[in-house]
């Protein structure tokens, strides 16, 4: 597996001069988990909007034995998966550091998933609708531990081939789950749908 | 946790395929696990890939593998993620968790914010992800 070097340049920070236990200020953290089916553009909309170009974390391979491979018939779009997470970060103001995580490509990684979502504000989950069946896994998860999540629909080459309400009635999804065109390459459609999650993580706080 | 759901395919290729994975992979000489003397857990519960792990100042290492070295070399003057720290070690997120650990531990680095899983993190905090929302719409 090929782990993608970046030479990060972060902001320097003054060495921490005191032992553990009084230290200084460090950013807080926060994360959003990018989910969606294998390929459907997870790694490009992280990219979009990352700080630093997305790095990849290798997680399960060693610790849980998973040594297989394939690329679930949909190989002509990508032509290998990997047990790798890539990951973004964006530093906002305020001394915030968000992290965007993208989950592993492939149902059998799921394990993985609480790992991810431990302390995350949610979850956009990206939809190919040519492959409507790659995220319903995804909608289950994060239905059923109750993780706010949006559904961006990732339209390749700027072309929406379902509507809205389509794929809204397609996924069964509650009213109160927004759902909405996106484009994983654009940084501003990037930019709206993480708006929108964390609009959406705020209302069910509130509520 | 639980292991991979499908256990059949686990055990026909799985362990074949690890090893050759493990060789195509370059120069890692020995099995990450190795690093960690087997332990598969750090002593520290609840490390968050997202804990953030800075270098204390002046540490005399003891232990001094490359890993740790490279740890410490890395946080020195940034700060940075378990999750970085994982990508740019090209180590398993397992293993590097507790390798900062035990140097949490040792005093040689410091880790903000990896608060465990009982205590609220930042997400659950109106003002955090008010603050989430400003930041991301002034970019």
């Amino acid at each position: 597996m090929a782990f993608p070097r970046s030479d990060v340049t972060v902001a320097p920070v003054p060495p921490a001069q005191q032992p553990a236990g009084s230290a200084p200020v460090a950013p807080i953290t926060v994360k959003i988990v990018v989910a969606g089916g294998f390929a459907v553009g997870k790694t490009t909309f992280i990219g979009s909007i990352s700080d630093i170009e997305p790095l990849s974390t290798e997680a399960a391979m060693t610790e849980h034995s998973v040594g297989v491979d394939d690329a679930g018939g949909v190989s002509d779009r990508k032509t290998s998966t990997t047990v790798a997470m890539d990951f973004g970060r964006i530093a906002l103001p305020g001394d915030l550091w968000l992290y965007l995580f993208g989950t592993p490509g492939q149902d059998r990684f799921h394990f993985m998933w609480d790992d991810l979502v431990t302390g995350a504000i949610g979850a956009v989950v990206l939809v190919d609708t040519e492959r409507l069946e790659s995220c319903f896994d995804a909608v289950d998860y994060f239905e059923a531990r109750q993780i706010p999540f949006v559904l961006a629909v990732n339209c390749f080459d700027g072309v929406a081939k379902h509507s809205i309400e389509d794929v809204r009635s397609a996924l069964a999804v509650r009213d109160e789950t927004p759902v909405f065109y996106t484009d994983a390459r654009n940084r501003q459609a990037t930019k709206q749908a993480l708006i929108t999650l964390v609009t959406l993580a705020m209302t069910r706080m509130q509520s | 946790m639980t292991g991979p759901t499908d256990p059949d395919r686990r055990s026909t290729a799985g362990h074949h395929d690890l090893y050759e994975e493990e060789t195509v992979e370059e120069a890692r000489v020995v099995r990450p696990y190795a690093l960690t003397r087997g332990r598969t857990r750090p002593v520290r519960a609840g490390l968050a890939l997202e804990a953030l792990v800075r270098g204390v100042t002046g540490a005399q290492d003891p232990v001094g593998t490359s890993e740790r070295r490279r740890i410490l070399d890395l946080t020195r003057d940034q700060i940075l993620s378990v999750a970085e720290l994982s990508a740019h070690l090209s180590l398993p997120l397992g293993v590097v968790r507790v390798l900062v650990g035990d140097l949490a531990d040792e005093g040689l680095v410091v880790v903000h914010s990896g608060s465990p899983a009982a205590t609220a993190s930042p997400a659950t905090n109106l003002k955090v992800l008010e603050s989430v929302l400003n930041g991301i719409s002034s970019l």
